[in-house]
């Protein structure tokens, strides 16, 4: 209990900071501390999926982006026309205070007990071979909501490559980074991959029966992508590489044409074929940790700016 | 046998927490960079490794212990290696 009210006044205290945090980089730091509280509280309510899923892509992958952000508007400061005027800082202050107050609204105004769907899920877990509830419900109860989750990352790479300097069309996405020969940042690309991998293939499989996933596996494999990137171990490929494209884009479209094949055999978009369920969506599992891996990668890397 | 592993663990686990709040507080109260980073990491080193000592009589016997000794690793090769980049950096500044 103390526990609890320690943990919730300091993510209140840490989210605070970051709105109120004059620089970029300081907001960002305390962003991802936000984001590890967070991860905290998941973990007190027992939701160890959430937990790691915002751990991994909420405060680790989300805080590299922000990052990326910062320094970059840091290099090219924004100036504003003019500062907004008393009546547009009233707007903004009634629009957040009103969006608090109607979440905080509909949070007490739930029935109690509160809806829920969890007892329909126990039931039918059976039918997916799935020992994970929650792995079953993104992979077949609400399929669909994962598909789109998956199928969003491949619209935002193409949106962060159209992003791509003027002469910068076909090259390679990120800046150049040397090569590291010695020191720490060196044996940290040497030591930690080879153990990065054999974690995420062990979280990706845990999966089936247990707090872990897709998700939480290809944001460790892209860490270890880009821990190789920053050695000057890994270059990555021109954003002309069919590979890398096919790398990108494989895992929605399995998914996609599994989806269609229920439809087509099944009845309904995203049905599994009964006693077939579990292998096929092991088999879409692997496929979108490899894409998804992918494009957190180029994500982060960001659009192509400099020649192959 | 299990009061002297109870003992055993409370005793470590409030000593990882004594090195947790001493590097903390050099954190805060060290003058320059280097200082506070050495703090930090020999907190996060000596204060983890105690916790997971703690801890490792209570852990389930399949796969526990070695878990949490793995844990324990890579935050000691990460902060190893985080400590000299940030130092570093902060001297070329």
């Amino acid at each position: 209990m103390i526990a609890d009210a320690l943990i919730a006044a300091a993510i209140l205290a840490v989210a605070l900071a970051t709105v109120a945090a004059r620089g970029g980089f300081t907001a960002v730091a305390l962003f991802i501390a936000y984001g590890l509280l967070l991860a905290f509280a998941w973990v007190r309510l027992g939701a160890m999926d959430v937990a790691l899923t915002e751990a991994a892509i909420g405060a680790g992958l989300s805080g590299a982006l922000l990052l990326g952000a910062a320094s970059r508007v840091a290099r090219h400061p924004v100036t504003t026309d003019r500062p907004p005027g008393r009546a547009m800082t009233a707007a903004i202050a009634l629009g957040c205070g009103g969006v608090a107050v109607a979440l905080a609204a509909a949070m007490l105004l739930l029935p109690d007990p509160a809806p829920t769907l969890a007892p329909s899920v126990a039931a039918n877990l059976g039918t997916t071979g799935l020992g994970n509830p929650v792995a079953a419900v993104l992979m077949s109860f609400r399929g669909l909501d994962t598909l789109l989750e998956s199928a969003v990352l491949v619209v935002a790479v193409i949106a962060a490559w159209s992003l791509a300097p003027e002469g910068g069309w076909g090259g390679v996405p990120g800046p150049a980074q040397p090569v590291v020969g010695d020191g720490p940042l060196a044996l940290l690309a040497r030591l930690l991959p080879p153990l990065g991998i054999l974690v995420a293939v062990h979280v990706l499989w845990i999966g089936k029966d247990a707090p872990g996933g897709k998700f939480q596996a290809a944001a460790i494999l892209a860490a270890m992508w880009m821990l190789a990137w920053m050695a000057g171990r890994a270059s990555p490929p021109s954003v002309r590489s069919r590979s890398l494209r096919i790398a990108v884009a494989a895992g929605p479209t399995l998914f996609i044409t599994v989806g269609l094949l229920g439809w087509l055999t099944q009845g309904a978009f995203l049905a599994y074929p009964p006693g077939l369920a579990l292998p096929i969506i092991m088999v879409v599992e692997v496929a979108l940790t490899a894409s998804i891996a992918a494009a957190l990668a180029l994500l982060v890397l960001g659009p192509p700016e400099r020649r192959a | 046998m299990t009061l002297a592993l109870d003992a055993f663990s409370l005793v470590a686990i409030l000593l990882g927490l004594v090195f947790f709040a001493a590097g903390t507080a050099g954190l805060l109260r060290f003058p320059d960079a280097s200082s506070r980073l050495h703090a930090l990491t020999k907190a996060d080193h000596l204060g983890l490794g105690l916790i997971v000592l703690g801890l490792l009589p209570r852990a389930e016997a399949v796969g526990g212990p070695a878990r949490l000794i793995a844990v324990w690793l890579l935050v000691l090769v990460s902060s190893a290696a985080a400590g000299p980049l940030l130092a570093r950096l902060a001297r070329r500044q």
